[in-house]
């Protein structure tokens, strides 16, 4: 059996602190080396903490500013994905995620879709996005990033799939919000479905990681998750605290699944395309 | 469909909190110890709203770092402090009991023409600066025991009993808090009696208000919640002057719920382009 030892870095950021921030994640990833981790994912914005607004300017790092090079150093040990407010040279601000394995950044996913409705404003903040890629990871497994609100566009996955994609990696800072009569939160249902449908439609896992903690009286839920290509989840942190979780994955499920349900090999991007430009009238 | 609709809707506001408990006792323990303060003070009235926050802060705190204050007026229920010691003997907290009458009766000595309302702001603004005094005195955070149908109908005293530092109970409808104060194990008379200011002499809220909270609580969350328009809640079987009045009330104490209105003169104005997290720092 192929597998992958996947860690789920549940943490609770503190607003606006980057130092104290920075210190977590490195606790975190030698926790996780201790545990045989391969790959440590954090949540959206674990470096910053996310309702930010006029802060932004204070915690935005270049890819070269000595914080970032440490999270890229700390992946010597552990191939790791941590998000922060990306600067570009030009002075655009991205919500982003660093994928950084072996000392060396990997690959920077920029968020595409900034809810900015109801309880967010990330329009108003950030710059958005404009190119989706997966990339190869020395663990054996092709790897695609998407930040929180860009899993709600079914695009994204979509393209990811087409690229080529074992692990869509998806950091998130999801508050809890409409709860419901039941233990879990209405935010938690949603999340929990979207990933396990998509890591079934799309025959690969999904992993989810969301912060914990309270910005603003507003609580974020955790119950960080991993679906796999069967439609199941293969582990949950069930909670709403700080927490690492190592989960397993086994990589030849996937071959076992895509030659069972062979959506992948029969979905026809060409189809697709030439009926995307049909409708938008090219 | 009115009575059916009104009673479906109770039952789902009911349902939606059953397991809001963890969320609110996270949320105490979260934003009081980031704003650097292990203890917290509030007014304890005897009523059920400042009873389930009571209740609440033991969970999150213990009974040792929360200060109830008991300030009655001479004209104050005596069951209401009955119900107050209650609570106080049944979590077995310390309570200081300040009686206010002195202060308010110095003030109003040659004002025999005082209205009730204007005693009954007084009275709610001099315990509001026993409650701030008394956080200097224990260096403990004023936790707000107003609940969302006073908030959204502007039924309390601005900068009275409306003043806190953070508020456990600020989303949850009046009938909501009763789910949760027969969760918490509050004392059935607190539970069963009418509610009230207690501000004068066989003062009731529904009768002060002219309709019940559980009308109001209903038609707040289906034009609150659900968005429905005045016009839909009246087709949904409510008499139109009531789901007049209480729309007019939510529009007309909208200044109660905010900071108050800077004349903006410069390129960064506190309230409108100045803008951080109430967290910012913590």
């Amino acid at each position: 059996m192929k597998e992958l030892r996947i860690g789920l870095g549940q943490v609770r950021p503190a607003l606006g602190d980057v130092s104290r921030n920075l210190d977590l994640h490195l606790e975190n990833v030698n926790e996780a080396e201790k545990l045989g981790i391969q790959l440590l994912v954090f949540p959206e914005l674990g470096l910053t903490g996310y309702y930010l607004k006029d802060l932004t300017l204070e915690v935005a790092r270049q890819l070269d500013h000595p914080d970032i090079l440490k999270m890229v150093a700390a992946s010597r040990k552990v191939d790791v994905v941590f998000s922060f407010i990306e600067e570009s040279p030009d002075h655009r601000f991205y919500v982003a995620a660093v994928y950084a394995s072996k000392g060396q950044v990997v690959h920077v996913h920029r968020k595409l879709y900034l809810p900015t409705y109801g309880m967010f404003e990330e329009n108003r903040h950030f710059a958005r996005g404009k190119a989706l890629n997966s990339f190869a990871s020395g663990l054996g497994a092709q790897m695609g990033m998407a930040i929180c609100e860009d899993a709600w566009h079914p695009s994204v996955p979509y393209l990811l799939s087409i690229a080529g994609v074992d692990v869509v990696i998806i950091p998130a800072a999801g508050p809890g919000r409409a709860l419901s009569g039941d233990p879990n939160t209405g935010s938690q249902h949603f999340w929990h479905r979207l990933i396990r449908t998509y890591a079934q439609l799309f025959t690969s896992y999904f992993v989810f990681v969301n912060r914990v903690g309270f910005e603003d009286g507003v609580f974020f839920f955790g119950h960080s998750a991993v679906a796999g290509p069967d439609g199941e989840l293969v582990a949950s942190t069930d909670s709403m605290d700080a927490q690492l979780l190592a989960v397993d994955i086994d990589l030849d499920l996937l071959r076992k699944e895509r030659y069972r349900s062979p959506f992948l090999r029969d979905e026809d991007p060409h189809l697709t395309l030439r009926e995307l430009e049909r409708i938008l009238g090219r | 469909m009115g009575i059916n609709h009104l009673e479906d809707v109770l039952l789902y506001l009911d349902q939606s909190i059953s397991h809001a408990l963890p969320v609110l006792v996270a949320f105490l323990r979260e934003e009081t110890e980031k704003a650097g303060f292990q203890d917290v003070v509030f007014g304890l009235s005897g009523g059920i709203d400042s009873a389930v926050v009571a209740y609440l802060a033991v969970e999150a705190f213990g009974k040792d770092r929360i200060h109830p204050l008991i300030m009655p007026y001479k004209t104050s229920s005596p069951a209401s402090l009955e119900d107050a010691q209650k609570v106080v003997s049944a979590l077995g907290l310390e309570a200081k009991v300040v009686d206010i009458t002195p202060q308010i009766d110095a003030y109003f000595a040659n004002q025999e023409e005082a209205s009730p309302l204007r005693r009954g702001n007084k009275m709610a603004r001099e315990r509001m600066t026993i409650i701030y005094d008394h956080s200097v005195i224990y260096r403990a955070l004023p936790l707000g025991t107003s609940n969302k149908t006073e908030l959204l109908l502007g039924y309390g005293t601005q900068h009275g009993d409306l003043a806190s530092a953070i508020n456990p109970i600020g989303d949850l409808y009046k009938t909501q808090i009763r789910k949760v104060a027969s969760q918490l194990g509050v004392p059935q008379s607190i539970l069963t009696k009418p509610p009230s200011a207690d501000l004068w002499e066989s003062q009731t809220d529904e009768g002060e208000l002219g309709f019940t909270y559980d009308e109001a609580d209903v038609i707040l969350h289906l034009l609150v919640d659900d968005r429905f328009s005045p016009e839909e809640v009246v087709q949904a079987g409510f008499r139109e002057d009531l789901v007049r009045t209480i729309a007019k009330r939510m529009m007309q104490n909208q200044y109660k719920r905010r900071l108050p209105l800077i004349a903006k003169v410069s390129s960064r104005t506190i309230g409108i382009d100045f803008r951080y997290p109430r967290d910012w720092g913590m």
